[in-house]
């Protein structure tokens, strides 16, 4: 492998591992703070994805703007959606176990797909690529890099620094940070005055967010199809599961270390990439069983 | 609990249960009017959803302009939808089979849910004529007198498009897939004619179905540095490969093939980044078979679309099932007389008039064509009468 | 105390004999549903050893189910007509042979991490079988020829099949019931109830939750080899993750901790599968049946926590309220 193509696979699995960090921070917050197990999470991917495809003609005629107002909408009404899912859903799943909270959560799944398929239908679609960013950028002798691509890992970084922004720095930082699974310690919490419910809820709201943009600036490159939603999940639970469940710190390691194998496995070794990611999870929890970073 | 009271509620449960599912499931009822009962296993979601509508079109095209009947049995659709999922393809067609007892069935588009109905059809005797899917296997080892195919095999276009490629002096090229069953055979039968040709595939690349992140292996094409590639993908991934070559910069530097698939149904989506490929197909626009003319017509003013290579497999999949009824009059039970029927007649197809050969399975001439606007213009013949080698068919 | 059979007792042979008579009124797809069914009661007790006797949550069981039948068709691609005599207990013995190593790995994590690692593990067969040459890919194998046992015994006709299948189910029912009554099957329980005390016994836990993991495999694999029998065509979807989550909804779905509830599940997973795709109940609508399922299982886990084999109990205690509650105690019951 060239020095150039080698490059270009980094730059690859930089932005499909910053992408999968987007997607899996909110699991991990979700997880790691109101101690829920969501395999719907895929969803929200999914859901923000399918919102890329289905707004951008409503937008353009009410507003007549471009992807960005598209991406501004859908992050709008991914934060309603998740403020409304958490209260009239999740806040209910806090005090039971696991187990429930994974059948109920993959109940959650099935409804999501079915709505999803009486609102918009079963087709594959595309996104069209903004012109501001359709742009190629010339990277050795034959290929090009799209710069739409570039354009992803930049807002997947802008965004990890502003959650790492968001919880060293701030108030609310603080108190998610407090809040932390655990009954005594969400009691202890409360009984300093802060308003726990509202506190999970505004983080619940905060991860569906995420992971909804993640979807919405992915699909002009992933297409938008029915499974997207699956194929990312349990990615993003090995992701959560590796880099030590409610660390933002893990999940970032841990996506950049998945893309890089992922991507790399399926240039140089195509018959057993798909199986790679599941050994390297295996081997480090084997060596450490509670994830790399601790919670926080 | 107390363990020794006994629990009339419990009980009445397991009758309730047991009632339920008796009710659940319709016992055999016994063979009624002399409708023809015709089970359309095909897939109205996923990648091939438009293949599915353009093959339901064209075979139900055909049957109203024979006004709704064939050999006097009046027509009644049961329809199934495969989502192109082999795992869910045997209770699919065992519902079509055993709970609905049609009488013939035609499906599907996706090569590995085919296989399984194959399988079935071989194992029930139930008639199956397979409207597109390309599995070598359904007219090789699956082979059965009971099964016929309107299509292709995965094998044919490879092989014309490779044949094509060597005489063009191309010396290299990568292959690039889905990995399953089509796409496969498809870069077998591919192989097959290039290195006949003196040419030599470099590397094969592929990906799982139905995904379309292509990003990693244009790259490695790129690095690979070829005189050509050669694909095959169909329907959205079609679309979206033609799409990322072309914003990849290969376009310009290694010229793109594939087997038609690649750009049959998919040109409106697809836009410019794919005028000028060349591809191989039993089909294209702008042809001058005089059955053609007729056919486009009748089909635009049905259905307001042009057809494609489906549209014409679906609308023979109904020649055929005609063909055959007129031999037996109507009585399917007749197997043999059908399946003989068949083997000796000459469709009349849009593509060109085609015979099945002795497995079953269309010998045909292949086309060259290419991307002229919104058309798949034929230039040429890539492979003239070209009959798949039918491996493992002991028919 | 008078003798007489339990009601948990004449329910399950009162169920066994419908199912024993079933096909004498039932048509083609009938019995073939009937017994696809049975195949997942068969796969949902395998699942009920871990959950609900051990208290370990699997969600890679069905890796187990698809090494089985893997397993079926790939070593009985050399022979024609192959003997269930040893086609049946390799199949087994595959399974349970991955379930030894996943078990031997897994069991050092906990909770959900335990969870998140069986799956894993369940990935990664299926990624083999789904990507390799091994498995012929994704759209699977066949089986070419059907087993038979001995010479009359022959699987390849659907009323012999569905015998067959009503036996092995009843075969694993009795053995389940059986080792849960025995000393391994209380030290299970033991372990489900409160395992930090059993080591505080002296109890040495790991040994007995491997042996319970790995029976479990192997029980999954026996329900994979009837499933490679019946369809004679496997693929890898049977490994997947959400296959595994569905034989989980099985089980809760009848009611963790009975043995009758895997059953129940079964049959009324399969079931509701069936009404909310029924045509003639929904019309057009039945393609979103996920719909209707997705709420059901919501609903179910959310109101019936017990599963419904426990509705009766839930029902009583509606009636006749708080105190015959606080009379119940939380013991095992098979």
């Amino acid at each position: 492998m060239g020095l150039a193509t080698f490059l270009i696979q980094c730059l690859n699995s930089l932005q499909y591992g910053l992408l999968l960090f987007l997607v899996a921070s909110g699991l991990t917050l979700i997880f790691g703070i109101m101690g829920v197990i969501n395999l719907a999470h895929g969803s929200f991917y999914m859901i923000g994805a399918y919102m890329a495809f289905a707004l951008s003609p409503i937008v353009a005629s009410t507003f007549g703007g471009s992807f960005f107002t598209v991406l501004t909408v859908g992050l709008v009404l991914a934060v309603l959606l998740g403020y409304v899912l958490e209260w009239a859903f999740y806040s209910y799943l806090y005090e039971r176990e696991h187990l429930q909270q994974v059948l109920m959560t993959y109940g959650l799944i099935l409804v999501f797909e079915e709505l999803r398929s009486l609102l918009v239908g079963d087709d594959v679609h595309g996104v069209k690529v903004p012109d501001l960013l359709a742009g190629l950028l010339p990277l050795g002798e034959l290929m090009t890099y799209p710069v739409y691509r570039l354009f992803i890992s930049a807002v997947c970084i802008a965004l990890a620094l502003g959650m790492l922004f968001v919880f060293t720095r701030t108030r609310l930082g603080m108190m998610i940070r407090a809040g932390s699974t655990g009954t005594a310690q969400r009691e202890m919490v409360q009984s300093l005055g802060i308003d726990i419910k509202f506190l999970y809820r505004v983080v619940f709201a905060a991860g569906v967010a995420i992971a909804a943009l993640a979807g919405m600036v992915a699909a002009p490159v992933s297409s938008v199809y029915p499974g997207m939603g699956s194929s990312v999940l349990i990615i993003c639970f090995v992701v959560v599961v590796i880099g030590g469940i409610g660390s933002i710190r893990g999940a970032l390691v841990a996506a950049l270390l998945i893309g890089f194998v992922d991507t790399f496995g399926k240039v140089l070794m195509p018959q057993v990439a798909g199986v790679l990611v599941y050994v390297l999870m295996a081997l480090i929890l084997l060596w450490k069983p509670d994830g790399l970073f601790k919670a926080g | 609990m107390n363990l020794l009271r006994p629990n009339a509620p419990a009980t009445a449960f397991a009758a309730a249960m047991a009632a339920l599912a008796i009710a659940a499931t319709p016992a055999a009822f016994a063979q009624s009017a002399p409708k023809l009962k015709v089970g359309l296993m095909l897939p109205a979601t996923g990648t091939f959803a438009a293949l599915g509508t353009a093959i339901e079109n064209g075979f139900k095209l055909y049957v109203s302009e024979q006004g709704g009947k064939l050999s006097g049995r009046e027509i009644e659709f049961v329809k199934v939808d495969d989502e192109s999922e082999p795992s869910k393809a045997t209770d699919n067609i065992n519902k079509l089979i055993k709970r609905d007892n049609v009488d013939v069935v035609i499906g599907s588009v996706h090569s590995g849910v085919a296989m399984a109905m194959a399988k079935v059809a071989k194992d029930t005797g139930t008639l199956l004529i397979v409207p597109n899917a390309g599995a070598d296997a359904v007219t090789g080892a699956m082979c059965a007198p009971n099964i016929f195919r309107s299509s292709f095999s995965n094998w044919q276009p490879g092989y014309a498009m490779g044949e094509v490629m060597a005489k063009k002096g191309i010396k290299t090229a990568v292959s690039i897939t889905w990995k399953y069953a089509a796409g496969d055979e498809s870069v077998k039968g591919f192989k097959d004619g290039f290195e006949k040709g003196g040419g030599k595939v470099v590397k094969e690349l592929s990906l799982p179905f139905p995904g379309v992140e292509f990003q990693a292996l244009l790259t490695e094409i790129a690095a690979t540095k070829p005189d050509a590639v050669y694909t095959f993908f169909a329907g959205g991934g079609a679309v979206k490969f033609v799409k990322d070559y072309a914003a990849a910069g290969l376009k310009k530097t290694i010229p793109l093939y594939g087997a038609g698939f690649l750009t049959d149904g998919t040109l409106e989506a697809q836009g410019a980044d794919a005028d000028g490929i060349l591809t191989a197909l039993h089909y294209g626009d702008s042809l001058t078979v005089p059955r053609d003319a007729s056919f486009r017509l009748s089909y635009a003013k049905t259905y307001k679309l042009q057809p494609d290579v489906y549209a014409v497999q679906g609308y023979d999949a109904a020649q055929m099932l005609a063909v055959g009824l007129a031999a037996v009059k109507g009585d399917l039970s007749k197997k043999a007389e059908f399946a003989a029927a068949v083997e000796k007649t000459k469709i009349d197809s849009p593509r060109g008039p085609f015979m099945v050969s002795k497995a079953h399975n269309p010998v045909q001439d292949f086309y060259l064509r290419q991307v002229v606007g919104k058309e798949n213009k034929v230039i040429g013949i890539a492979s003239k009468a070209l009959a798949d080698p039918s491996r493992g068919c002991k028919a | 105390m008078k003798l007489t059979l339990s009601s948990k007792a004449i329910f399950v042979l009162a169920a066994f004999g419908v199912l024993a008579a079933y096909p004498l009124f039932a048509g083609k797809f009938g019995i073939d549903l009937v017994n696809k069914i049975m195949v997942f009661a068969v796969f949902a007790l395998s699942l009920e050893l871990l959950v609900g006797g051990t208290g370990l949550v699997c969600f890679g069981q069905a890796a187990f189910f698809g090494i089985g039948a893997y397993a079926t068709v790939l070593l009985s691609a050399q022979a024609d007509a192959p003997s269930v005599g040893w086609l049946l207990p390799a199949a087994t013995g595959a399974a349970a042979l991955y379930a030894l190593g996943v078990g031997a790995l897994s069991l050092r994590t906990k909770g959900v991490y335990f969870i998140m690692v069986t799956l894993a593990f369940a990935q990664m067969a299926y990624y083999v079988v789904h990507d390799t040459p091994l498995g012929g890919g994704t759209d699977g194998i066949y089986l070419t020829a059907k087993p038979v046992l001995g010479a009359f015994i022959d699987l390849n006709k659907p009323l012999v099949l569905y015998a067959f299948t009503l036996a092995t189910l009843a075969a694993v029912f009795v053995f389940l019931a059986v080792l849960s009554r025995s000393r391994f099957g209380r030290a299970l329980a033991g372990i489900r109830v409160n395992e930090q005390r059993m080591r505080a016994t002296g109890f040495s836990t790991y040994p007995y939750k491997l042996a319970a993991f790995t029976v479990s495999g192997g029980i999954a694999g026996i329900a994979g080899f009837l499933f490679a029998v019946k369809d004679g065509f496997v693929n890898p979807e049977l490994m997947s993750w959400h296959f595994s989550g569905s034989v989980l909804i099985m089980i809760i779905l009848g009611g963790i901790g009975h043995l009758r509830g895997a059953l129940v599940g079964a049959f009324a997973f399969a079931l509701l599968q069936e009404l909310f795709q029924s045509e003639a109940l929904f019309g057009s609508f039945a393609k979103h049946w996920q719909l209707g399922l997705g709420l059901a299982i919501i609903a179910s886990v959310a109101l019936l926590p017990r599963g419904l084999v426990g509705l009766p109990a839930q029902w009583k205690e509606r009636l006749v309220g708080r105190a015959s509650r606080r009379a119940e105690t939380a013991e095992v019951n098979p």
